[in-house]
């Protein structure tokens, strides 16, 4: 039988603020173990907690730019369940009427555009870390309390490449928005994948899974495609699937289960006595849609308008929102009407020595004064494509400007008709054979007599202009 | 409303208790003479009143995004069985 799979994404994003969602504990990341905490975020008996309002804007704010409906009235809920990493046994959250509804998420496949839903979002608050130790578990309380926002997809995702594609654009809208570091390695983005398989053309949704301890988005989708595989290989020899949550071990490239997962009554939810709810205005939320900033598919169609860019090259550049941005100084920096030669560098050697030491464009260092001096270098025909690369490399390497490295390393093209004509002079001489051979039609004997030219000049002549001049030497001979 | 002693073993083990068989017994009867008595709240004619979430009447009650001193954590650790460093120690849960 033909299983496809159905997919959910629930991302957790930590938002940035000064202090905790519901207390004034600090939301530093890395402090002494239990260094940020207070009578509120550990719930001693009496203690009351303040929602913080810079929180409240910051959801509103990615509620708008995902496209949701803020609801006019939200409320707080408490969702109870008992683990050493809860200190008040009951999680604040939003259950029934959480603060967003019906939003999107934009994706593109090579099959063309996808419009993935986005069910709610909600606010809540962190637990506790656990530390593993040997026989024990250390408890840290510091997390307790931070501010998060919980992000539920529709089961829109077909496979685990939509559901990378998914979260990598969700993560670029979300970096725009500036409102999170969005760093999966210090937790403040998290997800977990809600999979169930279906035979082909069948309606009703199979029994899910949800997977979690994914580190990554490269986690998400390896860990999606092993469930797949997994809960197809279990119908197929006529098991059944049971509702639990499955842990994801990265080094083993395997999920196994964690525990039987509880239905949603058994956290026995109810409206949390201690926060009153909540009545947003409509003018609060058309205030903060009119101060969004510019989001990656805006800045993408910009950049195609402005720059003359293609929509493949733009939405490689908008990706991340400080790349975008040296990007686009870049280019308008530029002094020449066609941008595409800057974009072309862009995309092609300086993104790949990017991925190389595994950062941004802007992790590169590199001011775009100099990039732009290096474009001189190859507008002018100083030097190649190829040496410009080496040279490109070189400055990411030593920090030194372009200028400084093709001076010492004598890089500057030979396009001076007279000092290659020298070379050419010995070469012909040297390479009688050749010479006849092309004389007798061997246009390949050419190119050979071109790369001895390159040999003596160490890959410094013009190469259009060497082969012009060789050209008419051998006519002439 | 009949509370079984399964019922009462299964929200025991939500909440982490262990209960002996006399206690599932006594506890069944006495939880559903509580529920017995809330359901009277049935009988109230609600048709005019709309739903309650919440009962306050205050709203939007917010506070500043402004740091606050934390507690030492020595006196966080004041009261706890188990410790190590500035950490809570309990037993092993993964």
């Amino acid at each position: 039988m033909n299983y496809e799979p159905v997919i959910g994404l629930e991302v957790h994003v930590q938002i940035k603020t000064k202090s905790k969602a519901f207390c004034g504990c600090s939301t530093e990341f890395g402090a002494e173990p239990n260094s940020q905490v207070c009578p509120v975020c550990l719930g001693f008996p009496g203690s009351l907690p303040v929602l913080n309002a810079s929180f409240l804007d910051a959801a509103i704010k990615v509620a708008v730019a995902l496209g949701c409906q803020v609801q006019e009235f939200t409320k707080f809920d408490r969702k109870h369940y008992f683990y050493p990493d809860l200190p008040k046994n009951y999680q604040i959250s939003q259950y029934d009427l959480p603060l967003a509804l019906n939003g999107f998420v934009d994706i593109e496949l090579e099959s063309g555009a996808k419009r993935i839903r986005v069910k709610r979002v909600h606010l809540e608050e962190d637990a506790g870390k656990l530390i593993h130790a040997d026989k024990m578990s250390l408890v840290d309380f510091n997390r307790t309390g931070m501010p998060l926002l919980e992000i539920v997809s529709e089961p829109d995702l077909y496979s685990p490449q939509e559901a990378y594609e998914y979260l990598n654009n969700l993560k670029s809208i979300l970096s725009y928005l500036d409102i999170s570091d969005c760093d999966m390695e210090k937790g403040s983005l998290r997800c977990d994948a809600n999979i169930s398989v279906r035979p082909k053309g069948e309606e009703k949704l199979g029994i899910k899974s949800e997977l979690k301890n994914l580190n990554s988005f490269r986690a998400v989708r390896d860990s999606l495609t092993y469930e797949i595989e997994r809960q197809v290989g279990a119908l197929g020899v006529g098991e059944k699937i049971i509702q639990e949550t499955r842990l994801w071990d990265d080094k083993e490239s395997k999920t196994y289960s964690m525990r039987s997962k509880g239905e949603a009554k058994d956290y026995r939810y109810f409206p949390d006595p201690d926060l009153p709810p909540f009545i947003i205005k409509f003018s609060k939320v058309d205030e903060i849609r009119k101060a969004l900033p510019e989001l990656p598919k805006e800045k993408q169609v910009r950049l195609m308008r402005d720059f003359g860019l293609s929509e493949y090259d733009a939405g490689i550049l908008v990706f991340s929102k400080k790349d975008a941005e040296y990007s686009e100084d870049c280019m308008r920096k530029y002094p020449k009407e066609n941008k595409k030669q800057v974009a072309n560098l862009l995309i092609g050697p300086l993104l790949s020595e990017a991925n190389n030491r595994n950062c941004r464009l802007v992790g590169l260092d590199l001011s775009a004064e100099n990039l732009l001096e290096l474009i001189d270098y190859v507008d002018s025909n100083k030097i190649s494509h190829l040496t410009a690369k080496i040279v490109l490399t070189e400055m990411i390497d030593t920090k030194k400007k372009a200028s400084v490295i093709i001076q010492e390393k004598n890089l500057v093209q030979i396009s001076d008709t007279s000092s290659l004509n020298i070379s050419i002079e010995e070469v012909i001489k040297e390479n009688d054979k050749s010479v006849q051979d092309f004389k007798n039609g061997k246009e390949n004997a050419l190119m050979f007599l071109v790369g001895q030219v390159m040999k003596k000049t160490k890959g410094k002549a013009n190469p259009k202009i060497l082969q012009e001049l060789l050209r008419g030497r051998l006519k002439d001979a | 409303m009949q509370i079984t002693k399964d019922t009462v073993k299964y929200v025991a083990a939500l909440a982490r208790i262990e209960l002996k068989e006399e206690e599932l017994a006594r506890l069944s009867g006495q939880l559903e003479g509580i529920l017995n008595f809330i359901d009277k709240l049935k009988e109230a004619d609600v048709s005019q009143v709309s739903p309650t979430s919440h009962i306050l009447t205050v709203n939007n009650v917010l506070r500043k995004d402004e740091l606050k001193t934390s507690l030492k954590p020595e006196k966080v650790l004041n009261n706890a069985p188990h410790k190590e460093g500035t950490s809570f120690v309990v037993p092993k849960v993964i």
